[in-house]
């Protein structure tokens, strides 16, 4: 039997694929479910970092006029990760004499839970999502952010003044940078009316001008502070303060070895994936092709199982485009000075995130005022809607108010009627935008 | 399986508590806050809460411990902070605690339990009551009704399932926001950097 993929999310068409198998009680099937939904996201947490730890090899070799690795598995070394990791379980595992023992012990596992249990909340493509929750993006954040404590008690607690140091910067970049990146993820929260990564991805579909990145001249500048304070917050070049390797040894790390080591590192290229795939599906485009005729072709194909697959293709490679350009930034320009961090951030990055926050607010506005419209050009110009993909078998038609939530600016005033609907009964399952099943329109 | 989380949860977060006060390192009393508070905000994904869970992680777990250990790490003179505690101290918070707990007790006992879920059972039918399944009613949905009532726009349902308009939370919601926005500018007030103005006195202190 096939994967019933028109389910909310992976767990329960695994449950209910499972059920039809096996006659157990619900709560094991569910529990099974869950059970491999986890191993398949953690193999989405792994693979990646394994990528982009052989990939941040080759570039900074190939920025630097080297060769990078080239034995291990083949011309291109791509197996090097491989061989890292062989060697660095095979090491002694070392505390100091001076650390906190048990604290010692249990901060790096600290790093990886935060930054694996951010992508519980992601949605790789359309519905496959471990959890889908209406603040899949606030939650998000707040998960991510934990990956800070990590970091901070593994720097308190090795008992070297190189570690405590490299931490502290960490807690106090980390500290200022999150009021950026709240601000600035907060701009499309604004434009769709909702924190529901899903539902922020499917208001991106047609065409590519449909992006939040080209909604509005404050959009756009926002992916950019978006990407900027990211680097900061996954501590990547050119804020890598907290293992600045030139002045403190090597950071919070210092006295680590081995697997505890190599776990910082593997949290650290799977958050690089995390925000990159969050500012992909927050200004990006999601998991959409960004070209109308591909995406309305395939989302009616098969259940909608072919564009659903391209779409995971293409949300990973987006986001793999990101990562790289993270690597190419760190190679390319020298570390800021802990003071210049936190500059940057105070006096430019606030700022210029508050106001870009209340442009993004004013130009509907602006655009109704003037023009009588919330938008510069006409709503029927928009560009082709893909409609999303099927789930049920029984569309329901569209109201004219649900056409384009994309053009209603703000989100309150959107969103005012939603309490009304939850307590009539009748709820939609939180990843399904049922009501936003958008026709297909004339192209521009 | 809800009960078995729930029991997972439940023992974390009461044994990360019990951790914080046993332990006398004020950064691993930091790390049981962490697990303790962690475990909260499990029990309310566990109610559906998920908004609430989330903020739980953000602002206590992600902010306030965050700023703990900073503070700790700023301010320790030796090594490792120990902390301890006077007889005295002991009685003041045994006395305090006790107090608390036994008026828990009395609120927890005094309530017919029995009666209260035969009753809820009978009027919401035996499907409320039961755990809700992944991506169900009730699930993921806290947050536009939390966002509404902040914005003043609230809707109950009745016993008899008919919504009815009640006034939202917006007078005190923009009072908290002003509230902090004042905290903030004062605090960024207070720990400015005191620069000496050309021709008075220097402080006396280290600033400079």
């Amino acid at each position: 039997m096939m994967l019933p993929l028109a389910a909310t999310t992976i767990v329960e068409s695994l449950a209910s694929w499972l059920a039809s198998w096996v006659s157990s009680s619900p709560d094991a099937v569910r529990f099974v479910a869950a059970a491999l939904h986890i191993a398949l996201l953690a193999v989405f947490f792994g693979l990646p970092a394994f990528a982009f730890i052989w990939a941040e090899r080759k570039v900074s070799a190939r920025i630097q006029d080297r060769l990078g690795p080239t034995h291990c598995g083949g011309r291109f070394g791509w197996l090097q990760s491989l061989a890292d990791g062989i060697k660095l379980i095979q090491k002694e595992d070392l505390a100091p004499a001076a650390a906190d023992q048990m604290l010692f012990r249990l901060s790096p596992y600290l790093v990886v839970i935060a930054s694996f249990a951010s992508f519980l909340f992601m949605p790789f493509s359309d519905g496959w999502v471990a959890v889908a929750l209406d603040c899949g993006l606030f939650i998000g954040l707040a998960v991510l952010s934990l990956e800070v404590l990590g970091v901070v008690l593994a720097g308190y607690s090795s008992g070297s003044k190189w570690s405590l140091f490299g931490g502290m910067r960490e807690t106090a970049q980390m500290v200022s940078y999150e009021i950026p990146l709240g601000l600035t993820a907060v701009v499309p929260v604004l434009i769709c009316g909702t924190m529901n990564l899903n539902e922020i991805c499917h208001m991106q579909s047609g065409w590519f001008t449909n992006w939040l990145i080209f909604h509005s001249p404050f959009t756009f500048a926002a992916f950019f502070v978006f990407f900027v304070v990211t680097l900061a917050s996954n501590k990547r070049a050119p804020f890598d303060l907290a293992e600045a390797e030139s002045e403190l040894v090597g950071g919070f790390h210092t006295e680590y070895s081995g697997m505890r080591w190599s776990f910082f590192f593997l949290a650290e290229y799977a958050s690089m994936f995390f925000v990159s795939g969050l500012g992909v599906l927050l200004f990006l485009g999601g998991w959409w092709t960004g070209i109308a005729p591909i995406d309305s072709a395939l989302s009616g194909v098969l259940g909608g199982y072919p564009g659903r697959v391209l779409g995971l293709l293409v949300f990973f490679s987006k986001s793999s485009l990101l990562v790289v350009v993270q690597i190419w930034i760190r190679w390319t320009l020298p570390r800021l000075r802990i003071d210049q961090v936190m500059e940057t951030c105070l006096k430019y990055l606030v700022p210029i995130s508050c106001f870009l926050f209340i442009g993004s607010v004013m130009y509907p506005l602006v655009w109704l005022t003037v023009l009588g419209r919330p938008t510069l050009w006409p709503v029927s110009s928009i560009g082709t809607r893909v409609p999303v993909l099927p789930r049920v078998a029984t569309p329901i038609a569209p109201t004219p108010e649900h056409l384009h939530p994309h053009e209603h600016g703000d989100g309150p005033g959107q969103h005012s009627h939603e309490p009304a609907d939850h307590s009539s009964g009748e709820r939609v399952p939180a990843s399904v935008p049922l009501d936003r099943k958008v026709t297909l329109r004339g192209e521009r | 399986m809800s009960v078995l989380v729930f029991a997972i949860f439940a023992a974390a977060a009461c044994g990360g508590a019990l951790a914080v006060v046993l332990s006398q390192n004020v950064v691993r009393m930091a790390f049981w806050l962490i697990i303790s508070l962690s475990s909260v905000a499990g029990l309310f994904f566990l109610l559906n809460a998920d908004f609430v869970g989330a903020t739980q992680l953000l602002i206590y777990v992600g902010g306030t411990v965050v700023l703990l250990i900073f503070g700790v790490m700023l301010t320790a003179q030796g090594p490792y902070v120990n902390l301890k505690t006077n007889p005295a101290e002991v009685v003041l918070s045994l006395a305090v605690g006790g107090a608390v707990f036994a008026m828990l007790f009395a609120a927890f006992s005094g309530v017919n339990w029995e009666s209260n879920s035969e009753r809820l059972s009978a009027e919401f039918g035996s499907a409320s009551v039961q755990t809700p399944g992944y991506n169900q009613q009730g699930e993921g949905s806290t947050v536009r009704r939390i966002g509404g009532a902040l914005s003043g726009l609230r809707t109950e349902s009745l016993r008899d399932g008919r919504p009815v308009e009640r006034p939202g939370y917006l007078l005190p919601f923009e009072i908290v926001s002003v509230h902090l926005l004042v905290v903030l500018v004062g605090a960024s007030y207070l720990a400015r950097a005191k620069r000496r103005v050309p021709g008075t006195e220097p402080p006396k202190g280290p600033t400079a």
